[in-house]
């Protein structure tokens, strides 16, 4: 099954981190987001391990796609 | 330096080096002050005529070109902009006019307080309010949109300027005006004040380093990272401030401050709220700048308006207290910054291939 996707590139702090919160709400088992730099990549990744999920990271030319599962 | 160790140690130095300014010469309880110090540079290149606070301060150049050297090593430099420019030049702005209000940034704030200046402690208060309200309209889904790729040479500007106002520092042709008295004059070497410019600059992109993102973080999320460095600067600032002596704890008297509690509130409520929607503080809008983020050098560019508007029309507060036309222009800062609060929300999220979701 696809994961709700999140498109937060070029978004300020902290708007990527609650972008994944709103999804995550949403769809509990899992969502991937789209960032465009390595600040809102941390931002994301701290957050969804903090809930306790899984973050893997994939680079996509300039930006990073964080698959976020349980 | 990604994690919450590296944050803190950023901090810890930050809080060091304002110390170490100060002993060195920069005024009391203004070690740094990017606010305080944008104001002076406006006031040495005649952006505005009060003759007490005009210096090329090399500190934020310093921080702009370390924040610059560091993004470009580590691969953070990307040219970007055009998420509301001009609402962030409004909002860089009225920052500043809140932040002159209060007589700091939030980082002039934290080194307040750790200098034992208790009128910050309103100022800390309003910050806060103004976080919280921020954060109240982040949740309905505020936002100023999104910045795209622009071309790189953009990029590069920002910190040429740096270069070129410190060579007008350093030739210090007659056109620019330095101050002969007042906190203007009150100033480490520039060799000092540019090195711990450039630490903290590095530090602080590397390390995302935030005031108000501390505060902001803990409330919404629960994350504690960014208000580590915060505490982490009051902390060591703090023993620093016992170690020289420049500890002294009370309400009056306080170096570049006054007691006026409600109006040392509402600028910070002002700075903070203005601060959340812009998405960093003032600081984070200098780094952020210097890692090719356009908006953010509008934002430093309003900041510098903002701050020639405060003094040539008697808006700043002094150690005497707050001006009546600085009360009004606080207040029209905070109804300017609500409505651009309130105006820019969206509903619908944006989502990558092709699904649609509607926000809550």
């Amino acid at each position: 099954m696809a994961l709700r996707s999140v498109d937060a590139r070029g978004r300020a702090c902290p708007e990527p981190v609650l972008l994944t919160k709103k999804a995550l709400a949403a769809s509990p088992e899992g969502v991937q987001v789209l960032v465009g730099n390595s600040t809102s990549r941390e931002n994301v990744r701290r957050f969804a391990e903090a809930r306790g999920y899984k973050a893997e990271i994939r680079e996509e030319g300039e930006d990073f796609l964080l698959i976020i599962t349980r | 330096m990604g994690g919450k160790k590296g944050i803190a140690l950023v901090g810890a130095l930050v809080g060091a080096l304002a110390v170490a300014l100060v002993a060195f010469g920069n005024p009391v309880n203004m070690g740094i002050c990017i606010v305080c110090f944008i104001r002076d540079t406006a006031g040495a290149l005649g952006l505005h005529r009060a003759p007490v606070v005009q210096y090329i301060r090399p500190e934020i150049i310093g921080i702009a070109l370390g924040a610059w050297l560091m993004s470009l090593r580590g691969g953070d430099f990307r040219v970007r902009g055009g998420s509301a420019p001009f609402t962030r030049f409004i909002l860089g702005f009225f920052v500043v006019v809140g932040a002159l209000m209060f007589l700091g940034c939030p980082l002039r704030m934290v080194l307040r307080l750790a200098g034992g200046d208790l009128t910050a402690v309103f100022g800390l208060l309003g910050f806060t309010a103004g976080i919280l309200v921020g954060v109240a309209f982040l949740n309905r889904g505020f936002t100023l949109g999104r910045t795209y790729s622009l071309p790189k040479g953009e990029g590069y500007l920002f910190p040429a300027v740096q270069v070129v106002l410190l060579i007008l520092l350093v030739a210090g042709p007659a056109f620019i005006f330095f101050s002969s008295e007042g906190p203007g004059s009150l100033h480490a070497p520039i060799l000092v004040s540019l090195l711990a410019g450039l630490i903290v600059g590095a530090g602080a992109q590397r390390s995302r380093l935030c005031m108000v993102g501390g505060i902001r973080d803990l409330v919404l999320f629960k994350d504690s990272h960014l208000i580590s460095g915060f505490l982490a600067i009051f902390l060591v600032a703090l023993v620093g401030n016992l170690v020289t002596g420049n500890f002294r704890l009370g309400f009056s008297g306080q170096p570049v401050a006054h007691t006026d509690w409600l109006w040392n509130f509402l600028g910070m409520l002002l700075a903070g709220l203005g601060s959340v929607l812009l998405g960093g503080c003032p600081l984070r809008q200098i780094v952020l700048g210097a890692e090719g983020n356009a908006d953010s050098v509008i934002t430093v560019l309003g900041m510098l308006v903002g701050a020639a508007f405060a003094h040539n029309f008697g808006l700043a507060a002094s150690g005497a207290g707050a001006t009546a036309n600085g009360k009004l222009a606080t207040i029209i800062g905070l109804i300017v910054v609500a409505a651009v609060g309130l105006l820019n929300t969206e509903r619908a999220e944006v989502s990558v291939k092709g699904e649609v979701q509607v926000g809550s």
